[in-house]
């Protein structure tokens, strides 16, 4: 989570602190039942378009897609149905002039009453997930990400390992699975979006703002990753991917990329300064992996 | 019957202007008119063509994304492209459509008024209106091409650094012309709702059309101010070396984003009140019964107007800069406001007898087409789910669902208001084929958008890679596209086949409001005579006066009395 929005309700201020985070526990519960039990039967409900992910909080956020689902169906069949029963049944037939009413106040009061406490269901379950994904847990990788046009750069600090690659060139960001990886977002020009489909997660990389958040693999893969917010000509082409690896793979891979990353690091950098020209599909590099 | 019942009432009028207003006509009179109805009518003329226009650059975008890395545009065109898409049928489409089209020609004669209550201020509304929409489409005629930062123009992007042509310059002069027509439209209406009522037009006996646009005009007055001062600031630091926006200078590039969206939520309900108020005449109407619940459903306007103040940072979840909590749950409220609309909508028409014209097809379109881009928007107010999905087609798909919902309620309105614009009807054959075609393109078109978003495919790229499914859902949405396509021009071809054709009466549907009881199309300064005005539906009143609205379980009791009531004069 980003600086700025640092306040969490658990920890917003010593008095009222155990009171607070009594009552988050209480709504947790009561929330987490529902979408405990999806969880168990993530085979039987269906995905309604959406994946699991490969992190804890695309998982999470995956359910929490289910949950509103299921109540977008209930709700929106409902609401269809209605629509064609009144659509067929009351065809007009004759010039009869019928029945004039325009009141009904137990019906009304149904139809706000009812409403309000799924909304407010919703974002129960909202909170839950939001809190989680929020959190910003203690950890040792830190992977300090930085957007540009058209392009990303990822800086282990402390590892002396740099990637940075732009357009077609398919930058690659290394992260162990099942740690916790600190990331430090940045955007050096105009307003990026790092988004990454299989971590069912984006967030902007906003000029002279550190972005900060937690992503917690739980499988191994290459996934894509692409910028989402318009950042100019070539912001079609801002991809990039994410090799999570094990945790052993992940130290070997910073030994041997320790060395070579800082000659590459000036390499691209140039290319960066001097490119013009429509980067092709065809001139992938491989040098990052 | 009605001679003996219901004499009509002298206007004041009456005295002086019986026979035709002696004008200009033709060109002339399209030029210097200052009366509502060529003004209403002037500005749908021009929100058509507009809608023509941004269609034709939609189909171009559709076509380029039909296959993966297809080549047909390049990318800063493609840019332009979505950029003046969403521009156009935003500012000058669908905005200036909804408040000063039909609201133009419709409100002053559903209370009774003879105009708006400042008719020059009008005419200056419309010419604005027009110069904007001139000057923001100029920009496809100058050296580095149109706008093409997305007609959300996020600073720093927007910047003179990053866009130095002259085309953005004129988008930014555009839209500030065309917000002061709309500031100007919404201080016209605010004051011909509140002083121009005729004698027995109470608040609570204004129509749902009336109502909605009177909050409209409300929330134009506290949000296009902000947008407008936004668009200053923007312009100085392109321009005048200020730094509001950019970081360089200390200045916040987030700070655009909180001015837009502050102005470009409640834009949304700007946009789609008036459409509310549209399908919710023409249900009432076609099913020849009162709105149901009509108190319940002004206050749920009202407080979809008062929430769409609070809820501007739900397009800024992914920012990382906003209290997430807080724009959640009021983003989440709005849906029970708009929850019971609908249910007042299905209530209308419940054990009525409905009449399906092309006008209540497509109200009835409206329906589905809204429920699912609602359905959708409530996804997007959890902040969870709107880092899934955020700025990729899930939410193109969204807001286009919504936005269709609207053009199908744009096209109800037409079909239903145009016979008392111009005294014509349009023929329904082509009607129901523009409204089958119109329905099922929208779907066609939004669906698989919706799965291209959970595919992760991002919004605004001009190609994409390979990937698995995308290249045939970019396909089956384009057929979508083109089968909207085919829609406009049915209706196109429906208005040059019923030219003058049908003629339409002074009240062909039997519908409710003050608008129908007068001639079609209505005379300079609207009436000769007006009804007794005792509830929302007068003309109804009059012509059925036996048939009076029900307070619930009170149906038999209150019926006799009403008729008694009515005074003779």
């Amino acid at each position: 989570m980003s600086k700025v929005f640092s306040v969490e309700p658990p920890a917003l201020s010593p008095q009222g602190d155990s009171d607070r985070s009594r009552r988050w526990r209480r709504v947790r519960r009561i929330v987490a039942l529902p979408i405990a039990a999806l969880a168990l039967a993530g085979c039987t409900v269906p995905t309604f378009g959406a994946s699991p992910g490969a992190t804890t909080s695309s998982r999470s956020t995956y359910h929490l897609w289910q949950g509103f689902s299921i109540g977008a169906v209930i709700v929106g069949g409902f609401t269809t149905l209605l629509i064609l029963w009144a659509v067929f049944k009351y065809r007009r037939k004759s010039d009869r002039i019928p029945k004039q009413s325009q009141y009904h106040i137990p019906l009304e009061m149904t139809y706000t009453i009812v409403p309000v406490i799924i909304v407010l269901g919703l974002f129960a379950a909202t909170m839950v997930v939001e809190n989680k994904e929020v959190a910003n847990p203690k950890t040792n990788v830190t992977i300090n990400v930085n957007a540009f046009q058209w392009g990303w750069k990822f800086t282990y600090p402390g590892q002396n390992v740099v990637v940075v690659g732009q357009t077609t060139q398919d930058p690659v960001m290394v992260m162990p699975v099942n740690t916790n990886v600190h990331i430090n977002l940045t955007s050096s020009d105009v307003i990026h979006g790092f988004y990454v489909h299989a971590f069912n997660f984006s967030r902007y990389a906003l000029p002279g703002v550190l972005n900060q958040f937690t992503l917690r693999a739980v499988n191994t893969g290459t996934f894509d990753g692409q910028c989402t917010q318009l950042c100019g000509l070539y912001h079609s082409l801002m991809v990039f991917r994410v090799k999570v690896v094990s945790q052993s793979e992940y130290a070997a891979w910073l030994t041997s990329n320790a060395s070579v990353s800082a000659a590459l690091a000036a390499q691209a950098a140039t290319k960066q300064q001097t490119s013009s020209n429509v980067p092709t599909r065809s001139t992938k590099s491989e040098g990052n992996n | 019957m009605t001679d003996v019942l219901d004499p009509p009432i002298a206007t004041e009028h009456d005295d002086h202007d019986h026979e035709e207003h002696h004008g200009p006509t033709g060109i002339l009179k399209w030029m210097t008119s200052t009366d509502h109805k060529v003004i209403g009518m002037s500005y749908t003329v021009t929100a058509v063509i507009m809608m023509v226009i941004g269609g034709a650059l939609a189909e171009v975008i559709r076509a380029q994304l039909t296959t993966s890395n297809n080549s047909l545009v390049s990318f800063a065109q493609y840019n332009e492209l979505f950029t003046m898409h969403g521009s156009v049928m935003i500012y000058l489409f669908v905005g200036p459509f909804a408040f000063g089209a039909l609201a133009n020609i419709i409100v002053p004669i559903q209370i009774g008024a003879p105009d708006m209550a400042f008719p020059r201020l009008n005419a200056l509304s419309y010419w604005l209106y027009l110069t904007g929409s001139i000057t923001m489409l100029s920009g496809f005629f100058v050296a580095g091409g149109a706008a093409n930062f997305g007609w959300v123009a996020y600073a720093p992007l927007s910047n003179s650094i990053n866009t130095p042509g002259a085309g953005a310059d004129l988008w930014i002069g555009g839209l500030l012309l065309t917000g002061f027509s709309a500031i100007f439209t919404g201080v016209n209406l605010c004051a011909t709702i509140f002083y121009l009522r005729a004698p027995g037009m109470t608040m609570f006996r204004m129509p749902i059309f009336t109502w909605n646009l009177l909050i409209t005009a409300i929330l134009i007055l506290l949000a296009f101010p902000v947008l407008t001062a936004g668009l200053i600031m923007l312009y100085c630091d392109r321009h005048f070396g200020t730094h509001i926006f950019s970081v360089q200078g200390g200045g916040v590039p987030v700070l655009w984003q909180h001015i837009f969206w502050f102005w470009g939520h409640p834009e949304v309900y700007i946009l789609a009140l008036p459409f509310f108020g549209m399908v919710t005449e023409i249900i009432a109407v076609f099913s020849r019964k009162p709105v149901f619940g009509y108190k319940g459903m002004v206050f749920a306007t009202l407080s979809i107007g008062a929430l769409s103040l609070g809820v501007w940072a739900h397009h800024m979840f992914t920012t990382g800069v906003v209290l997430l909590p807080f724009f959640s749950i009021m983003s989440l409220l709005i849906a029970v406001p708009t929850g019971i609309k609908m249910f007042n909508w299905i209530g209308t028409m419940w054990r009525g007898e409905v009449w399906f014209s092309t006008a209540m097809l497509m109200a009835v379109g409206f329906l589905i087409t809204f429920l699912i881009g609602g359905l959708t928007g409530i996804y997007l107010a959890s902040p969870p789910l709107d880092f899934f999905t955020h700025d990729t087609y899930f939410v193109v798909a969204h807001f286009h669902s919504i936005v269709m919902a609207l053009v199908l309620g744009a096209m109800g309105g037409l079909y239903y208001w145009g016979p008392k614009i111009t005294g014509y009807l349009l023929n329904e054959t082509i009607g129901k084929v523009q409204f089958w075609f119109l329905f099922i393109g929208t779907q066609v078109f939004t669906l698989p958008m919706y799965l291209l978003g959970l595919r992760g495919m991002p919004r605004r790229v001009a190609t994409y890679a390979l990937h698995p499914g995308w290249q045939f859902l970019n396909q089956v949405s384009t057929v979508g596209a083109i089968l909207i396509g085919i829609s406009t021009v049915a209706f196109m071809v429906n208005i040059v086949y019923s030219w003058k054709k049908y003629p339409a009466g002074d009240n062909p549907w039997d519908a409710h409001t003050l608008e129908w009881f007068t001639t079609s199309p209505p005379p300079h300064h609207n009436f000769y005579r007006l009804p007794q005005i005792r509830s929302e539906r007068p003309t109804w009143d009059y012509n059925h006066p036996g048939h009076t609205a029900a307070e619930h379980g009170h149906h038999h009791e209150h019926q006799g009395e009403h008729h008694d009531e009515v005074p003779v004069a």
